[in-house]
């Protein structure tokens, strides 16, 4: 599959990255005109589009070259709307590509590890449609297209909540649409200023691309900052960051489980995503100006979502919470605007999609056995389930950030940003791990410790199939964890670049240094483990 | 120029009969139907399928006569072009047994298939002037000084035949199902978008003001056709008194403009205000609010709205579609030449009284909308929303502004048919089943349709992929430009709330689990209204999807004033 793609890329420069993002949606379409009378094959159908898709984005994570990471490749341009200057621009960089990858890798586990609980035909497709956004907003290098895939995958997403959710699905489905629809109205808004205004800046034609309005920087300092607010409040409610998280909850406990999976692991994404490659690249002194306060709140982030997860009697509610409190690493590590930091929130981005998007298949698994979640009612699953808790259990480590697996390499890199740049917060932001060692530990005991009575005595292991789907996710968790380097070299020349695009356009902003960097190789970070000095010398940086 | 006139008092006035086709083709199409009808009562059960077979064919012969006629300045030069390919026959004539086949697929009545054909020809000399007479000479006066043809008013006049064509395949069924059969309907929609058309190009407000009262007493009589509902015909008599009281105010607005400026022509008014000659403009300020209200009436703006949640509501429910596409586009062209050409001058004189209209508009259209329970009433808001959009387009006052009203007017022409041709075929004998709850479990019963409904509502919410999307869009862009951000927000910020009311009625098509006797049993769609609402779709999703060539056009369609001679 692979090389013959690589040879017809050789040849004609196959448009490999519109063809992620049209696979699917073709894929959706080819669904709705199956016939309705064999509908197994749906789901076949279904994770046959998505593992195209994945194959030619392995294909493209191969084929990335690594060497120039800071630069888009693949590009695909085509002219879109003329008389507007937007074109139909997608790209790929240090920056998206495990994002990409992640987006790639997640979907056919989704596809293959849940079956509709019911109208098998329009579920797959709009989950196929889901992916066609997510990997659009992902790659799109024009604010048009990023602003038409972003507002896109809340249509698929809402109808996954409405029509296959449980409990208050109605509700939780509207106010999903309704937050984020509220939060990207004003950046449409702020969209067309920056590129109007840098129009009629520079005197060049009206355009939408992100790079030509990134490179020009003609904005005002009032006028971008006011700008990036608009940005910033559209990201802050996809991330989402407190106090605009109240969607999450939720959208996440009335979602049915492939849902809360893909939003959990991709969508969430979107923001943060859309904070490093549109916030802080299209306006680095506003988000200079307003990383202290974006810090703050991710600090805040982290303590409410651990708290409030610790108070949840809901397991799934108590995993929506508990990634409340990890995006806010990511955030406060991207607001460091350091390698580190960045780098780190990179990485926690991909980490998080990994052991979150986990854990709600775990839980969904749980749901579907035991038809309840409260973890009161729960218990001694351990005993008749074994395989599933010892899964759990990995994850739930590396969901904690325990040294070896993936999600320590993450949190230390962005508490190592953080605290190079804001260090009082880095420290109240440290105490968010000790807190989610906390929920997550007494959540587990609760729920597979103890006696199992009546109907978890007789709760049924993973089935193949399910033991199955977990293992590309451990895989994952420990791979990330041992090794990093390759994840990590191919975001660093990226970052890189971002953080010195970011000091030559903001005069007094030098990269807040962590001396951890010179005295600790990244690559070594798997085996610090327990090591704690390269934090105390932080303090001298 | 005075001296021209002085030598010859009386001169008539030169007429291009080639820029005049549409509306000629509407007008005098709807007064031929009127009178066959009149006198064929009742055509023998064994020809009439026959006939109405044929109307396919004469319809695209039609449409290719009008385009050539209306192209060039040498009679029939553009037939005779085609004639000389040998290859054209055999296109043509595959063309007409597709259309013969058509239009027996469809199983159309006899009047609406005449109508559409006549739409179809309107909207074919629409494209035959466009293409072959105005991008050649650019714009040209029709009739004098009074009605212009440019690139506006052609592509108003497009709209406007493209809605009578989708609303006459949506009257079909529908006046079938409610026993109202008969050309009135029809011969009436014709009319008033023949009125329509006149407005659109009109350079002389009293040439606007017939325009308007075309338009307005055809569907005034429309609103009140169904005779066996009340609510229909106290929607026609509200929409009657109310609509001459507009009429008045423009009247009146008319008389205030002649007084301040000396002339009722637009050309002659533009002249007078840019010469600045004007020193008191107290009787132009009270002109241009007395104007204002009476547009604002037409295009249902805030605060002169009220008559049209309950019009909307009792008022046969194509009869809406129509009053929602044709009768907003032709009141927003109006709107958009008297200010910007004849006013332009006092450009910051007459912005703030339209930003104040946009921003009210928006606010009532979108919160109102929220706590109606039936879903044309919904509709109604929302489309009153959507009006405070175009206005903010209309604020702009720049060729942005300009080229966002023509794509906001084409894009939500055929989202709103769309949206009210699904109402037409579901609710049932009477309008009966219009309110929120009689949707419920619809996506069961009716899937395509739901998809379908839910598209123009996501789309009317501005949701990407939609041609709805990109009308926002290019009016944001517009109102950018200007430098108008506060406008921008609250528009933005107000598709937020109207969004909520789109996704109730998604909410009770998918969620909502159907009562026993829910109204809408699943009949069989009319195969017409069928292919109505599939063009909607299809121009809906096409243009949102590649806007480019509608966003071309729009950008062409551009107003223009010519002094006479």
């Amino acid at each position: 599959m692979t090389s013959l793609l690589a040879s017809e890329t050789a040849a004609v420069s196959f448009p490999v990255l519109t063809a992620m993002v049209l696979t699917p949606f073709l894929g959706a379409l080819l669904l709705l005109v199956l016939p309705n009378n064999r509908p197994e094959y749906f789901k076949q159908v279904a994770f046959l589009v998505s593992a195209l898709t994945a194959a030619m984005t392995a294909w493209v994570m191969v084929e990335f070259d690594k060497a120039h990471a800071a630069t888009f490749q693949f590009v695909d341009q085509y002219e879109w709307i003329e008389t507007l200057g937007i074109s139909w621009a997608l790209g790929l960089d240090g920056i998206s590509l495990w994002l990409v990858v992640l987006t790639g890798a997640l979907f056919p586990i989704v596809i293959l590890a849940i079956d509709a609980e019911h109208s098998p035909k329009p579920y797959y497709a709009w989950i196929l449609v889901l992916e066609a956004g997510c990997m659009g907003v992902f790659l799109a290098l024009d604010l048009f297209a990023f602003f038409v895939f972003f507002e896109i995958v809340l249509v698929p997403m809402y109808f996954l909540i409405g029509q296959w959710g449980h409990g208050e699905r109605a509700y939780a489905a509207t106010k999903f649409f309704i937050y984020t629809m509220m939060g990207s109205a004003l950046m449409l808004v702020g969209i067309i200023s920056t590129a109007v205004i840098t129009a009629n800046t520079t005197g060049n034609d009206l355009t939408f691309g992100l790079i030509e309005l990134a490179e020009s920087q003609a904005l005002g300092q009032t006028a971008a900052r006011w700008i990036f607010l608009s940005f910033a409040l559209a990201f802050a409610v996809k991330v989402p960051i407190f106090p605009l998280h109240t969607w999450l909850p939720d959208a996440h406990t009335n979602a049915p489980t492939a849902g809360s999976v893909i939003l959990a692991g991709v969508m969430l994404k979107l923001g943060t995503y859309g904070f490093l490659r549109f916030g802080i690249y299209l306006f680095p002194e506003a988000a200079v100006y307003f990383a202290p306060f974006l810090v703050a709140l991710g600090t805040i982030g982290i303590l409410y979502g651990a708290i409030a997860a610790t108070m949840q009697r809901d397991l799934k509610r108590l995993v929506a919470y508990s990634s409340v409190a990890h995006l806010g690493f990511i955030v406060i590590g991207t607001f460091a605007l350091n390698t580190e930091g960045i780098e780190g929130g990179l990485l926690q981005m991909v980490n998080h999609g990994v052991s979150t998007g986990a854990l709600f298949l775990l839980v969904g698994m749980i749901y579907e056995r035991r038809h309840t979640r409260e973890i009161s009612k729960l218990g001694g699953l351990q005993k008749p389930a074994p395989m599933l808790a010892g899964v759990f259990m990995v994850v739930m480590l590396s969901s904690i950030g325990l040294p070896g697996l993936n999600g320590f390499v993450g949190e230390f890199l962005t508490l190592i940003g953080a605290f190079a740049a804001h260090r009082w917060w880095a420290v109240v932001a440290a105490s968010g791990v000790i807190i989610a060692a906390l929920y997550l530990l007494w959540a587990y005991q609760r729920v597979f410790h103890g006696p199992a009575e009546g109907d978890n005595a007789t709760m049924p292991d993973l089935t193949v199939r399910e033991g199955l789907t977990m293992v590309p996710f451990l895989v994952a968790i420990v791979f990330m964890g041992v090794y990093p380097k390759p994840v990590l070299e191919r975001m660093e020349p990226a970052v890189d670049a971002l953080v010195a695009h970011v000091e030559t356009h903001v005069e007094d902003f030098d990269e807040p240094v962590a001396d951890i960097a010179h005295h600790v190789e990244l690559e070594d970070l798997a085996d610090l483990g327990t090591d704690t000095h390269g934090e105390e010398d932080g303090e001298h940086g | 120029m005075l001296a021209q006139l002085d030598a010859t008092p009386v001169e008539t006035p030169e007429i291009v009969w080639a820029g005049l086709l549409p509306l000629l083709i509407l007008s005098a199409g709807a007064l031929l139907l009127v009178m066959l009808r009149s006198v064929v009562k009742r055509l023998p059960a064994d020809v009439e399928p026959h006939l109405i077979t044929a109307i396919g064919p004469i319809t695209v012969l039609g449409m290719w006569f009008a385009a050539g006629l209306a192209g060039t300045d040498v009679p029939l030069a553009g037939l005779r072009d085609d004639m000389g390919e040998p290859a054209f026959y055999i296109g043509l004539a595959l063309v007409m047994v597709l259309a013969g086949t058509l239009v027996r697929t469809m199983e159309i009545g006899l009047d609406a298939a005449i109508t559409v054909g006549l739409g179809l020809s309107a909207f074919a000399a629409t494209w035959g002037i466009w293409d072959d007479r105005w991008q050649v000479t650019g714009p040209f006066n029709a009739i004098g000084d009074q009605f212009a043809v440019d690139g506006f008013a052609l592509l108003f006049a497009g709209v406007l035949a493209a809605s009578v064509v989708l609303v006459a395949l949506l009257l079909d069924g529908y006046l079938r199902r409610e026993s109202l059969d008969g050309p009135e309907m029809y011969v009436l929609m014709l009319l008033s978008a023949a009125g329509g058309i006149v407005m659109t190009g009109a350079n002389d407000l009293i040439v606007i003001f017939l325009g308007i009262e075309t338009l307005s007493i055809a569907v005034y009589v429309m609103a009140a056709m169904h005779n066996r509902r009340t609510e229909s015909q106290e929607a026609g008599l509200k929409y009657f008194v109310l609509g001459a009281f507009a009429s008045a105010f423009l009247l009146y607005g008319i008389a205030f403009t002649y007084g301040a400026t000396g002339s009722t022509n637009l050309v002659d008014i533009q002249i007078f205000l840019s010469s600045g000659q004007l020193v008191d403009n107290g009787l132009l300020m009270a002109a241009f609010g007395l104007l204002l209200v009476g547009f604002g009436f037409k295009i249902a703006a805030a605060p002169f709205h009220a008559w049209t949640p309950d019009v909307y509501q009792g008022a046969p429910t194509p009869v809406v579609a129509f009053m929602a596409s044709a009768v907003k586009a032709a009141g927003f062209a109006a709107l958009l030449r008297v200010f910007m050409l004849g006013f332009f001058s006092h450009v910051d004189d007459w912005r703030p009284a339209i930003g104040a209209l946009a921003v009210l508009t928006l606010i009532v259209g979108s919160v109102m909308a929220i706590v109606q329970s039936d879903v044309k009433r919904m509709l109604a808001y929302s489309s009153i929303s959507h009006a405070g959009f175009i206005l903010v387009g209309v604020h702009a006052a720049s060729l942005a502004g300009i080229n966002s009203v023509a794509f906001y007017a084409v894009a939500y022409t055929f989202l709103v048919i769309g949206s009210f041709g699904v109402l037409t075929v579901v609710s049932g004998v009477g309008d009966r089943a219009t309110s929120l709850d009689d949707l419920n479990g619809m996506a069961k019963r009716r899937p395509v349709l739901a998809f379908m409904f839910t598209v123009f509502l996501l789309a009317q919410a501005g949701v990407p992929l939609t041609a709805g999307f990109v009308a926002k869009f290019e009016v944001i862009n517009a109102a950018v430009d200007s430098e108008f951000y506060w406008l921008a927000i609250v528009a933005m910020l107000t598709a937020v709330v109207s969004a909520f009311l789109y996704l109730r009625i998604v909410l009770s098509m998918y969620l909502g689990t159907a009562d026993g006797d829910a109204a809408d049993l699943g009949d069989p769609i009319p195969k017409a209204a069928g292919l109505a609402i599939g063009i909607a779709f299809a121009v809906t999703v096409g243009f949102g999807i590649l806007p480019g060539p509608l966003s071309d056009l729009a950008s062409d369609a551009l107003p223009a004033l010519i002094g006479a001679g």
